[in-house]
């Protein structure tokens, strides 16, 4: 079972290796994290997808809680959230083949981000199962390179995630 | 103007260190060098990890962080096991370690080791200073995370830079404002009225006492609470002493290496009130046993602790003091607990008492001998153990009134009690304090009898020779077809003549009679004394 947490964290050196650190020692199976600033640059978010059983995730979001740069941990409740991935995918056609491509890339809502002659680069923003139709439906063509940035999500509605712990 | 190194020794004035165990080198010189010019003492071990183990034993016998030092590199890597004992037993600890200068951080320069990221997993924090001026705050906030919440050591790594870089002033900040920590002392409303509830419906509660009730200071909270509602007291070997084990309802230690009479009160309890036990593998083999037939209430300051190894049913976040004085207000008239008393009273004084001395032998029987050395000591004396077969001996044979009784319980540290020893010693000079070692623990750490020494710290040991690693002897003989690699001790020294060499008097007991006799000589002799106990190779540990 997956679950996303949203973590907000002191933006400071170091906090990214104990938040790593804290999965492996604890051995809690991580399957993605993705880290930026918010609009205090001083705190920065995590997004956090785990994959484990309910007794898991209380204990991943109480030991976050016990580090001292993580000031909010929240494990957001499905169906409540959005979340999206980003992907950039390099896909191998020869010039006759752009047009399918690009047809694939339209249907999909994928950017193109560069033409050469034997191969399009594409972006994609979207859910984790969205990722993986785009995917299939390259896979074709020849998959040269995939990269993926790990999901972030944010609540729905106007609700924040308040910077104070308990 | 100011040097970081001056403000480091400020800070440590402004929190009241008195004493600091440690060992300089080049990284920390300017550190050493300033608080040379200060009133505070150091003492200085042989060995870091000692250094660690004696802040240990300081800060468990005061209530106050302990603190050490050490240089960069090996100095700090030889702190890491002290650090991680700390943090398994939730001893409050400042680890304060030199650095390579900062533009040569990262290049392997000589003795440079991440100490910051090699003690992640066995510290509360670190830091890694990057500017003198942010010392104070460091200083405060460490002391802060240390000895708060769930206590617990931290690590404070500083380059040589930043301790001879100049500031314009020190000032030392009243409070640390730290947005993501903020302990919680009250537990919840809701959950102590739940709480209280059960108890009172309980038919057969039982308190089991762990290391957190020793952490929250909680000791007169707890036996109040037990008395005034005739509840039962078990212990896990981290809570030993905090209920006088001659009170009529302290029943004994839990565990694997814990009394049989206290076990079986574990599974028989219709409601468990666990305060501050983290319910290890070492203390409740089946959780899951327990949980069946009995509710679960478990206090503890750490939300992390609750439900981690055992299921609960009403768990209380919170200070263990402050919970217990509000648990006790919802208690108006006290549980039936006659008839469950009187069923454990009868069960402890079934249970057979281990271990009788034979004559003749040529050894000293550990468990009568543990039995009639603590009635000769004082009785708000400090025990200390170290670990294996002397550490359950001691545990379940000492009888502790008002005193302590202090062994790295979590992380099972060889090598802990004469450091820890010298500490507590230190810290509690006026109190009697004896280290109890076998012959393989007390060669890990005894290069600290010259700490000892030159320390003019006056422990007694008591050192359990059986020239054998004697439970690690054991577990092979029972687990590996009687094949016992490695772990005879054939090399141990002539004990008395290695005490001669230090200027320690000493005495060796071959019998029971002759250890009471020599224990008598010890405990009224003035300075550190060694009396080496020569123990049955073959002594079960239970």
């Amino acid at each position: 079972m997956k679950h996303t947490l949203s973590v907000l964290v002191e933006n400071q050196p170091g906090v990214l290796s104990r938040v790593a650190n804290l999965f492996a020692r604890r051995g809690f199976n991580i399957d993605s994290l993705a880290v930026g600033t918010t609009q205090n640059p001083k705190i920065s978010r995590m997004t956090i997808v785990v994959d484990g059983d309910d007794h898991i995730v209380e204990q991943v979001e109480k030991q976050l809680n016990k580090l001292i740069p993580v000031i909010k941990v929240k494990v957001l409740e499905p169906e409540k959230f959005v979340c999206c991935e980003l992907m950039l995918v390099k896909v191998a056609c020869k010039s006759r083949q752009h047009a399918e491509v690009l047809n694939v890339a339209r249907l999909m809502g994928a950017d193109v981000m560069d033409v050469a002659p034997a191969s399009l680069t594409l972006r994609f923003a979207g859910n984790e199962d969205q990722s993986h139709t785009l995917l299939e439906l390259l896979t074709p063509y020849g998959l040269r390179e995939v990269v993926r940035a790990g999901s972030i999500a944010i609540e729905k509605g106007s609700g924040l995630l308040k910077n104070n712990k308990e | 103007m100011i040097t970081g190194a001056e403000i480091m020794v400020k800070c440590l004035e402004s929190e009241q260190v008195e004493l600091v165990f440690g060992y300089p080198g080049a990284a920390i010189c300017p550190f050493y060098d300033s608080l040379s010019q200060s009133s505070i003492r150091h003492v200085l071990v042989r060995q870091e990890q000692n250094a660690a183990h004696a802040a240990s034993g300081y800060a468990r016998a005061c209530g106050k962080p302990g603190v050490c030092v050490a240089t960069s590199g090996p100095g700090a890597t030889n702190l890491i096991t002290g650090i991680a004992t700390a943090y398994m037993d939730s001893i409050p600890l400042i680890a304060i370690t030199g650095q390579v200068n900062q533009w040569l951080l990262g290049r392997d320069v000589f003795q440079e080791a991440d100490i910051t990221g090699a003690c992640e997993s066995f510290t509360k924090h670190s830091y890694l200073v990057k500017t003198a001026a942010d010392l104070p705050r460091v200083f405060k906030e460490a002391f802060h995370i240390a000895s708060t919440g769930r206590p617990g050591p931290v690590l404070i790594d500083i380059p040589t830079d930043v301790q001879t870089a100049q500031v314009e002033a020190f000032a030392y900040p009243r409070k640390a404002e730290i947005a993501g920590y903020r302990p919680r002392i009250q537990g919840h409303a809701v959950q102590v009225r739940r709480a209280a509830e059960a108890v009172r419906r309980a038919r057969c509660p039982l308190i089991v006492c762990g290391g957190g009730v020793v952490s929250a200071a909680a000791r007169e909270e707890l036996i109040s609470f037990a008395k005034e509602n005739q509840i039962p007291v078990v212990s896990t070997m981290m809570g030993l002493g905090v209920m006088p084990m001659d009170s009529p309802l302290y029943f004994g230690m839990i565990g694997m290496h814990g009394h049989e009479n206290a076990n079986r009160a574990m599974h028989a309890a219709d409601c468990i009130l666990l305060c501050g036990a983290r319910v290890g593998d070492r203390a409740v083999g089946d959780p899951k046993k327990i949980t069946q037939t009995s509710t679960i209430i478990h206090i503890d300051v750490d939300p992390a602790e609750i439900g981690k190894n055992m299921t609960v049913n009403i768990p209380i976040v919170g200070d263990i003091r402050a919970v217990l004085e509000s648990l006790a207000k919802q208690m108006p008239d006290a549980p039936d607990t006659g008839a469950w008393v009187q069923r454990l009273t009868h069960e402890k004084a079934e249970s057979a008492v281990c271990g009788t001395p034979e004559p003749h032998t040529g050894f000293v029987e550990p468990r009568s001998f543990f039995r009639s050395l603590s009635a000769k000591m004082e009785e708000n004396a400090i025990l200390i153990s170290d670990v294996g077969q002397n550490q359950i001996w001691a545990a379940s044979s000492f009888n502790v009134k008002r005193g302590r009784f202090l062994t790295s319980g979590g992380l099972g540290t060889m090598g802990y009690s004469l450091p820890a020893a010298v500490g507590a010693k230190l810290g509690k000079p006026n109190r009697q304090v004896v280290c109890i070692c076998g012959d393989g623990a007390f060669q890990m750490s005894m290069c600290e009898l010259a700490t000892l020494c030159e320390s003019g710290a006056e422990v007694k040991i008591v050192l359990m020779q059986n020239s054998r690693l004697g439970m690690v002897w054991e577990l092979q003989n029972k687990q590996f077809e009687g094949r016992c690699p490695a772990t005879e001790l054939t090399g141990d020294p002539d004990y008395i003549a290695l005490a001669g060499a230090y200027g320690i008097p000493s005495a060796l007991a071959d019998s029971n009679e002759s250890a009471e006799r020599l224990a008598g000589q010890m405990l009224k002799s003035k300075g550190p004394f060694l009396l080496v106990c020569r123990v049955d190779p073959c002594a079960p540990t239970l």
